[in-house]
């Protein structure tokens, strides 16, 4: 018989693979139940995580979209000097936009932030003490504090700020939080696999002997292996329901819970629609090839015949 | 066509299981393959479907050069090899119908197709009338025909047995030889390693004798030769 012939599967082939793919599933029973309880384990710590480090990371940009630098102009610069000045601003790398404000609108904004203790502050509408400003949204904001040292160099710059604590703190968190999230998530996974391979591998060992006849009749490996590749696939789907089911059903009240009791713009978690979704799709993802890499490693030595 | 041509085979712990064997089988031959038990039978018969490799010498099976032989080739070879064993290797979840299909379903044949041949070869080996039971309900003679009938059912060029008649009375035995002389009629190679003298000694045919690890004689229409 030519190798060459018959590469192709047939349709009846893999109608053949699914079917017995399921059917093993129900034959190993407990064991079946042992990996998807594995997999539901592991994609609900996933799926938690990622709620949180997504949102996190929401809140974060979110911030990081607020950060500007002010740069405060020195009384003396008259009009001419103010536009130069601005236009030698505009021209940095990192800066996204810059607009003018007045000491007027500096004090009108100032009196506004200060709400009902404000109202004292109007004195100072006919001697203001405050100075024109230039506000500078940079458009990257992990590097505000190197943009902020080239303005402070200008001249007729008196003094910069963008609230250097806060936002270092913050860019610094960042950082962290991503990097821990990112580490805990893989770390999940590949334990998830560990597992699902384990018990996918004491299945197979009870059919190593069924494995070993097809192999003496002429299987090709790939014709041993799908049954096993749908079989782990299965698991991992059969994995994500319960974690889907609690993802679909728990955000809308975190939604809702978070929506009512906060009234700051930056916190705002991720919409229902999509991102609720979206993470019941990668779930059922993640589920899938965690079962498919599982069985596809732990088949792979059966087949050594 | 079967050719081994200075054969050695070592296996890993040191023991040396077969060396410097010469055959040369001619397709449509019936060989018997006898000698004691660890003389290299049961080696020389995994060198021939692959099971194992030998260490050093050339082994022809059907025009193809096992030692060139891609792994994933391999089950394209065995595809015209059927292999009968001692203890059956039967699926005990099965029915003899569906252990015997099983082997024809691998090569994903046509649904039609399986029915139509399962049917011809359990009729072949006379168990048409048992092909729902499971092998637990059949007696060892009738388990060793259903495992004949999977050796066959894809009208390989070559049956090779391992002792087939190992644990079956005598009535039982002649059968399974009346059997396999059918199908070697029908012009497929048949190798038997056996450890029946009287069978040899009834039904001639080619014997080739191994101890420890060497051809020590090759005749056509041989006698089994020696006491146990």
């Amino acid at each position: 018989m030519n190798p060459g012939v018959n590469t192709a599967m047939k349709f009846r082939t893999m109608r053949r693979h699914i079917r017995e793919g399921s059917k093993n599933i129900l034959r190993n029973g407990w064991m079946s139940i042992a990996s998807i309880g594995a997999v539901t384990t592991t994609l609900i710590l996933v799926g938690a995580f990622l709620i949180l480090i997504l949102n996190l990371n929401q809140v974060a940009d979110n911030l990081e979209k607020d950060v500007e630098i002010n740069a405060l102009i020195e009384p003396t610069a008259d009009a001419s000097e103010i536009k130069t000045l601005g236009r030698e601003i505009e021209q940095l790398a990192n800066v996204a936009n810059i607009t003018f404000s007045s000491k007027d609108e500096e004090l009108e904004k100032l009196i506004d932030s200060m709400g009902e203790k404000g109202e004292s502050w109007e004195l100072f509408e006919q001697d203001n003490p405050l100075n024109h400003t230039y506000i500078i949204k940079p458009k990257d904001p992990d590097r505000t504090p190197e943009l902020a040292k080239k303005i402070a160099a200008f001249d007729y710059v008196e003094e910069v700020n963008y609230g250097e604590e806060v936002v270092e703190k913050l860019l610094r968190f960042n950082f962290y939080a991503r990097s821990i999230g990112l580490v805990l998530i893989v770390g999940l996974v590949l334990t998830a696999i560990f597992l699902i391979s384990n018990t996918i591998k004491l299945t197979i060992m009870a059919r190593s002997e069924e494995i070993g006849i097809m192999k003496l009749v002429g299987a090709t490996n790939g014709f041993i292996r799908w049954p096993f590749f749908i079989e782990g696939m299965l698991l991992g789907m059969l994995g994500s329901i319960v974690p889907i089911t609690a993802i679909l059903g728990g955000y809308y009240y975190i939604e809702q819970a978070i929506g009512e009791q906060t009234s700051y713009s930056f916190i705002d978690v991720l919409p229902y629609n999509p991102f609720a979704w979206l993470l019941s799709l990668f779930i059922l993802i993640i589920g899938a090839f965690i079962g498919i890499w599982g069985s596809v490693m732990s088949v792979r030595k059966f087949l050594k015949v | 066509m079967i050719l081994m041509k200075d054969v050695y085979k070592t296996y890993p712990n040191g023991v040396t299981a077969l060396s410097n064997i010469n055959v040369d089988i001619q397709q449509g031959e019936f060989v018997y393959i006898v000698g004691p038990s660890g003389a290299g039978k049961s080696t020389l018969i995994k060198l021939i479907y692959r099971e194992e490799k030998p260490t050093n010498g050339t082994i022809v099976i059907n025009e193809k050069d096992l030692a060139n032989l891609k792994e994933k080739h391999i089950p394209f070879l065995r595809r015209d090899i059927g292999v009968v064993f001692q203890d059956f290797k039967l699926l005990s979840k099965l029915s003899v119908y569906e252990n015997v299909a099983f082997a024809l379903e691998v090569l994903e044949e046509s649904p039609r197709n399986i029915r139509n041949r399962v049917t011809e070869v359990l009729e072949l080996v006379g168990l048409k009338n048992k092909a729902r039971s499971i092998p637990d309900e059949l007696s060892g003679g009738e388990q060793q025909r259903v495992s004949i009938a999977r050796a066959i059912v894809n009208h390989p060029r070559i049956v090779i047995a391992d002792e087939p008649t190992g644990n079956l009375d005598p009535d039982t035995s002649w059968g399974i030889m009346r059997t396999l002389e059918t199908i070697n009629d029908r012009g497929t190679t048949v190798i038997m390693a056996t450890h029946s003298k009287e069978i040899v000694n009834t039904i001639k045919k080619r014997v080739i004798a191994i101890a420890d690890g060497k051809i020590v004689r090759d005749e056509s229409r041989g006698e089994y030769g020696y006491e146990i």
